[in-house]
């Protein structure tokens, strides 16, 4: 949507400086926002993107430079003011209560800023209905959050912002836990939203799928504004060039020689509600994927393989062994491992040191006569902390304190130590940036060319198809197709065959 | 997911009240009568008194132990004033210091727990040692069973009073009504006021809470002398209806108490909880502790009844509800 002449900006930063100690978090940025328009704010991690917002909603105060909300200078902008000259932000968690009714989700921002002591029921309630109305969508109003669906807590999330009277709604992380489907159903409403003239700022670092409804893009690097034009000229790879500073490769995988042995055998798996004859074979040095939206059984497929889930019939075997169904110990112990989806809750103990987080599962291998030998557990867990590259301040650093893709990479060195033949990674790079993504691909790349055999499980379309030899797509609990990855198969292509 | 309930907790302890009633009625026909219906309602005033208190800080996502402690300081505390001071001093008199004094003891855990951060079964458990040793060493430890004459007039203060057609007395003190306003104007305050809905929020996400402008640790600081206050309450009622003041009674109740408001669907985690519940759950922990006796189970198996009533009543819905979500993955 063509921003008109006469739109005067929403929000201006001039030259806004951000620093924390010895640290400039925001160097002298320049950003402007008018309404109706949306702006994409992308960055990797630590690029300053946080403390933008921080400083657009009033939370931070910068040190250099000046907010205006409506041409109007902020002196000591407070999250008060910032709330009524209609900045709200949308967090990556949606920040809902999940114990009260839609309802009262909706309304309760702007009740309180009315100053109302009394709970008024009636108006609350009307207010919430217009805004889903406003939105578009139908849903009980005494529903309590909790029970929703993520897609379904974001909406009521976007409402409540409305309902504040929101003209500037910044988004964080918006796509990240959405399916393909349900982030196209968010863009209409994007548009719909600019069309009333409420402006819209992503941040993200994953946004080649909301450009297609921004008008700008700026890109911070470091604290520094290293990019900044129309979303028309920017596609994924200028887009990851700008954020990384670098080219990242998303060579297809190399090709897999024809004669490798079948490695992993699936025959007719299948769990009752979840999915249904599943049968694949997994070769070694072979990449595969099994793309899915969410609900589709990927996740339970995942599971079942590595006995987290029992499935009622079908087998497995590696290498012409079965593997016992329904038991992840014995599946480890046969050779398989398994990356969860999400690491923080199934794959880390993350108050525990990194190398313990290695170490873990396989403290047998380090005992002698019952006795830990720590010295030999320090050192396995120091080279495969080099191996992968992982950016550690040192092995006894809690894994709470490394990035997401540093994490991943601790779970991946887990698995490695194990010395494992067939790795299953359920989506290896969620939450991760885009340059220890492309370092990761990089690590599978060569666990596979060293005869490892792996499954990526995963809704990351452009991930799978840069580095899965084959691609199975799954969809309602059965294997529907098979595609052949690397460049021969487009992303809408891919897309289009999984939601249809 | 549909399955459950909400309500679930307020309906089963509902089905296994009215199904202990059917099973003592079997037993011995007069059960279903109306002395021990006023039994069971005066047994209710205290415990029902604490009971709001606790669930309003469960609610909160805290957890409130040292409430008897409260109680028994301000009850003591009183009854000692008003026998050295003011002998003649009339009942809402009495009643209103031992309010306050439970609300300057509330006031304090609100301090620690809302201006100083710390976790909040840390400081009850703390404080519920620091108030009972404080009474027991400074203020005393000898019983008062001549109380003063105010706190006598309010026990005799009936309500409804009359004999049965077997002959049985019965009767319900005006203490009742007690029980009676503080819900009413619990449910006002939780309901009906933005106070009571960022006391539900707080408990649902604290961090929400604070984000979207909600003062937390003032709403904390009211939670802890709201509970107090009430606790001081419930303590010179209990005085004033068991007719002596002992300063060793009421502390080691808070279990039973946690427990009845748990039972009627309160979240330890946090957020959820209802009057209805709280007030069923009281209802069904003094029927076990008065009348178990009666469906022939002795009484010492009182504690074990309890026991299983709790790992039942939370445990079922809590089973229910994993299973609901390991049939969604």
């Amino acid at each position: 949507m063509p921003s008109d002449a006469q739109n005067a900006p929403l929000v201006t930063l001039e030259a806004v400086t951000k620093r924390y100690a010895a640290i400039t978090a925001l160097d002298s940025v320049n950003l402007t926002i008018r309404a109706g328009e949306a702006v994409c704010l992308a960055g990797e991690n630590g690029s300053g993107k946080s403390t933008l917002i921080k400083v657009l909603v009033g939370v931070e105060q910068p040190s250099g430079g000046r907010v205006l909300f409506d041409g109007v200078p902020q002196t000591r902008l407070t999250p008060t003011a910032a709330t009524a000259a209609g900045v709200q932000v949308i967090f990556q968690d949606f920040s809902l209560f999940p114990n009260l009714s839609v309802a009262e989700n909706i309304a309760m921002t702007a009740e309180r800023a009315t100053g109302t002591v009394m709970v008024r029921n009636a108006r609350a309630h009307a207010r919430a209905a217009e805004m889903l109305a406003r939105v578009g969508v139908e849903l009980d109003l005494d529903a309590r959050v909790e029970r929703l669906p993520v897609a379904h807590k974001q909406l009521v999330a976007i409402c409540r912002a409305l309902a504040a009277d929101a003209r500037l709604i910044i988004m964080d992380e918006p796509t990240t836990a959405l399916t393909e489907r349900e982030v196209a159903r968010l863009l209409d409403l994007i548009r719909t939203l600019k069309a009333d003239g409420v402006a819209v700022l992503f941040v993200s670092h994953k946004l080649a799928e909301v450009l297609e409804v921004c008008e700008t893009v700026v890109v911070l690097r470091n604290g520094e504004k290293v990019a900044e034009g129309p979303a028309s000229e920017f596609d994924s790879a200028s887009l990851t060039r700008a954020m990384t500073g670098r080219d990242v490769a998303t060579a297809p995988p190399a090709p897999l020689d024809p004669a490798s042995p079948a490695l992993l055998k699936v025959e007719g798996l299948g769990r009752a509600g979840a999915f249904e004859d599943v049968s694949l074979t997994l070769h070694s040095g072979e990449i595969l994927g099994v793309a899915g939206l969410l609900g589709s059984g990927r996740t339970s497929f995942a599971k079942a393989l590595f006995g987290l889930a029992c499935p009622d019939r079908g087998r497995v075997t590696l290498d012409g062994t079965d593997v016992p169904l329904g038991d992840p110990i014995a599946a480890a112990a046969s050779g398989i491992g398994y990356v969860p989806e999400d690491r923080l809750t199934e794959g880390l103990f993350l108050e525990q040191s990194i190398a313990h987080n290695i170490a873990v599962g396989r403290f047998d291998t380090h005992t002698q006569n019952g006795v830990l030998n720590l010295g030999n557990l320090w050192s396995e867990a120091a080279d495969w902390l080099k191996r992968l590259s992982v950016k550690a301040p040192d092995p006894t650093a809690p894994v709470r304190s490394l990035s997401g893709g540093n994490q991943q990479r601790v779970v991946l060195a887990r698995w490695m130590a194990r010395q494992p033949r067939v790795l299953i990674l359920n989506g290896p790079s969620v939450g991760v940036d885009v340059g220890s993504k492309a370092e990761i691909h990089g690590i599978m790349a060569d666990l596979a060319a060293g005869g490892l055999g792996i499954i990526v499980i995963s809704d990351d379309l452009p991930e799978l198809l840069s580095t899965c030899h084959r691609i199975l797509v799954m969809k309602e609990g059965r294997i529907t197709e098979e595609v052949t990855g690397g460049a021969k198969v487009s992303e809408a292509d891919l897309s289009h065959r999984l939601a249809s | 997911m549909k399955s459950f309930d909400w309500k679930r907790n307020e309906v089963l302890v509902f089905a296994v009240i009215v199904g202990f009633c059917v099973l003592a009625t079997l037993r011995d026909p007069n059960f279903l009568s109306i002395p021990t219906l006023t039994d069971l309602m005066r047994n209710s005033i205290v415990l029902g008194i604490f009971a709001v208190g606790a669930m309003v800080v469960l609610v909160s996502g805290g957890i409130d132990v040292s409430f008897t402690a409260v109680a028994a300081f301000a009850m003591y505390a009183t009854t000692v004033i008003l026998r050295d001071l003011a002998p003649d001093m009339p009942w809402p008199m009495a009643f209103a210091i031992a309010t306050l004094i439970g609300a300057v003891l509330g006031a304090i855990n609100g301090v620690l727990i809302a201006f100083f951060g710390l976790p909040t079964l840390i400081v009850t458990l703390g404080t519920l040692s620091v108030f009972r040793g404080f009474l027991l060493t400074f203020v005393g430890t000898l019983q008062i069973s001549n109380l003063p004459p105010g706190m006598r007039d309010f026990s005799r203060w009936m309500m409804v009073r009359g004999t049965n057609s077997d002959g049985s007395f019965y009767s319900l003190p005006w203490a009742f009504a007690a029980l009676v306003i503080i819900v009413v104007a619990t449910w006002f305050i939780l309901n009906r006021t933005m106070l009571g809905r960022a006391i539900y929020a707080i408990g649902g996400a604290p961090e929400s809470a604070r984000r979207i402008g909600i003062d937390v640790r003032g709403t904390q600081f009211f939670i802890y002398v709201f509970v107090g206050a009430l606790a001081g309450l419930a303590g010179i009622i209990h005085a004033s209806m068991a007719r002596i003041s002992n300063p060793f009674d009421l502390v080691g109740l808070e279990l039973s108490v946690i427990a009845a408001v748990v039972l009627g669907g309160a979240r330890l985690t946090g957020g959820v909880g209802t009057l209805t519940g709280t007030l069923l759950g009281v209802a069904l922990i003094v029927l076990v502790r008065n009348s178990l006796i009666v469906i022939g189970i002795p009484s010492t198996w009182q504690s074990v009844a309890i026991g299983v009533l709790i790992l039942v009543g939370t445990g079922l819905p809590a089973w229910q509800a994993k299973r609901a979500e390991a049939q969604q993955t």
